[in-house]
């Protein structure tokens, strides 16, 4: 069992300021994300999952309750620059994140920061722009890219911090279905190969799909936590907090309604269809 | 309007000894010889910086043509500054020329010339500047030059870190116009008829999304760059770190020894 990196304790959250009484934004929140794992954050719009999501690197810091990064508390101010570099965040719009005009030094920016020495930068820049893929484009100017270049250089600009942790917050939002593929590859190849703790907020189902693990947020709550094939099957529960199930457990949750006997737990494509052959081959196990 | 064709930078990327040089080394020799071509009195001077110009403009690879280019906007400037030194320059002597109140000496012809050969030869030799050297280096070697300034305050980092980002938004936000201008004209506006007025009028729809979502993508960019550690210029390193070679100590030399022999050249003739 390895360490949490991430952990929040009865995390409340309200935006200072808003009309009283504030509503909470989160509403305490208790989570321990592994060090190394896959964690998808799913929710509808306004479920506080972003909020959560800035709260893993002190750019929000909790109105009540606790966050430890590393067992660091964000409040510690002192500490701020430690807690950003285990942390590293992927946001939305790749345009307004990315710093420099050339797409290697942008990836330099954050060991530039840190106070990293020139050859080190060097050598994390290069190692970065690898593992996502995109060092032949290290001269180009990153307005020229497509939008998954873009966000997968915006990744290489957190790696290259070398974080533990990168949580991205929404990070496919804006792309085409080929950035979307592109993106979601390098995340887990990031995880896989390199052992670096990924938490995803998303709203795509398929993508939450992928993860080891399946956090819900519904008001500011957490509402289900599990692996994705457990989590799926209350498709009742989701729904209930507006959310929708990937299209194969709602096809196997539709025909279940019908009362056929199908299970519930087939996620892919692929183990949805075998479930299909082996109800319509009358329950005799069988290759497609 | 085709908005993406404005060229920004105006640099011309190569691997001359020119582009190669360190840019302090190029704002410096840049600011030596505008010193110089002030200091310059007479024709030898002047020659001599014509044929530094030249020499330097060939071993640029950058062209003739696109040194004349770029003259072509402040032409009309050239063409009034030598009007005004030809008409008004008084001489001793008798006039060359005179009708209506109009004398021309030949004082004045020799200042018209100089002023000429004055203001194309400083614009000539900042584009020089601007053609070999990238946007970003330029920044760089700015902020190193000014570093001495921050001893009385001046936030030489904040104003290069400004100048970078601006630089880096300058495409994104061009993009951004073209898109709300084509959607406005998918709604029916029109850019391109009336007088000024309604053109300037025709401008608000386009200038107020603008400036939302320029304020909105500073916000994000600025978390963003919180995400990333950055704290100020203080602690920081960079990536691409200034040497000064032999190539830019000669160049530097070189820049001195001009100025001093078109000072000398002034006082021999």
């Amino acid at each position: 069992m390895n360490d949490a990196i991430i952990k929040t304790q009865q995390l409340r959250f309200s935006y200072a300021g808003a009309e009283p009484p504030a509503p909470m934004v989160l509403d305490g929140v208790d989570l321990e994300i592994e060090a190394g794992s896959f964690v998808a954050v799913l929710g509808h719009n306004g479920s506080g999952k972003s909020t959560l999501a800035k709260h893993m690197n002190a750019i929000l810091l909790p109105s009540g309750g606790a966050v430890y990064v590393d067992g660091v508390d964000t409040r510690e101010e002192e500490r701020l620059l430690d807690i950003r570099s285990t942390v590293g965040m992927v946001f939305q719009n790749p345009d307004n994140q990315i710093v420099a005009n050339v797409v290697e030094e942008d990836v330099a920016f954050a060991p530039e920061n840190l106070g990293v020495p020139p050859a080190e930068i060097r050598r994390r820049v290069d190692a970065a722009l690898k593992q996502v893929g995109m060092y032949q484009y290290r001269e180009h100017a990153p307005h020229l890219l497509s939008g998954g270049q873009k966000q997968r250089v915006a990744i290489a600009g957190v790696i290259a911090m070398a974080p533990r942790c990168i949580v991205l917050d929404e990070p496919t939002a804006m792309l085409d279905p080929i950035g979307r593929g592109e993106v979601l590859r390098t995340i887990k190849q990031l995880n896989r190969a390199s052992g670096v703790t990924v938490v995803l907020i998303t709203h795509h189902m398929d993508e939450a799909a992928q993860a080891d693990r399946l956090v819900v947020m519904s008001k500011g709550k957490v509402v289900a936590d599990g692996p994705p094939r457990e989590v799926f099957q209350r498709v009742e529960e989701l729904k209930s907090v507006g959310l929708t199930v990937p299209e194969t457990t709602e096809l196997l949750w539709q025909l279940r309604q019908e009362g056929l006997d199908v299970p519930l737990d087939a996620l892919s494509d692929e183990e949805c269809a075998q479930a299909l052959y082996r109800l319509l081959s009358g329950g005799k196990e069988g290759e497609l | 309007m085709a908005l993406k064709d404005i060229t920004l930078g105006q640099y011309f990327p190569g691997s001359t000894i020119l582009h190669r040089l360190d840019p302090r080394t190029k704002i410096l020799c840049t600011v030596a010889y505008i010193i110089a071509l002030f200091l310059a009195k007479n024709l030898p001077g002047y020659l001599i910086l014509l044929a530094v110009l030249c020499a330097l403009t060939v071993v640029s690879k950058v062209g003739f043509g696109a040194v004349l280019r770029g003259m072509k906007p402040i032409f009309i400037i050239i063409v009034f500054t030598a009007v005004l030194n030809l008409f008004y320059t008084p001489g001793q002597g008798e006039p060359l020329l005179s009708f209506w109140v109009f004398r021309v000496y030949a004082e004045g012809i020799w200042a018209a010339v100089f002023m000429i050969l004055r203001i194309a030869m400083l614009i000539t030799c900042t584009f020089l500047l601007t053609y070999t050297t990238s946007p970003i280096l330029l920044t760089d070697g700015l902020e190193k030059l000014l570093n001495p300034l921050k001893a009385v305050h001046v936030p030489v980092h904040e104003l290069a870190m400004m100048m970078s980002i601006a630089l880096r938004f300058i495409p994104t936000l061009i993009e951004e116009t073209d898109k709300i201008m084509s959607a406005q004209k998918a709604r029916g506006a029109d850019f391109d008829t009336g007088g000024l007025m309604q053109k300037a009028r025709a401008l608000v729809p386009l200038l107020v999304p603008l400036f939302i979502s320029a304020f909105r993508r500073a916000d994000e960019l600025a978390v963003a760059m919180e995400c990333r550690c950055y704290h100020g210029g203080e602690g920081r390193t960079r990536m691409r770190v200034l040497k000064l070679g032999t190539a830019d100590v000669l160049a530097l030399a070189g820049g001195a020894v001009l100025c001093v022999l078109v000072v000398l050249l002034g006082r021999i003739f």
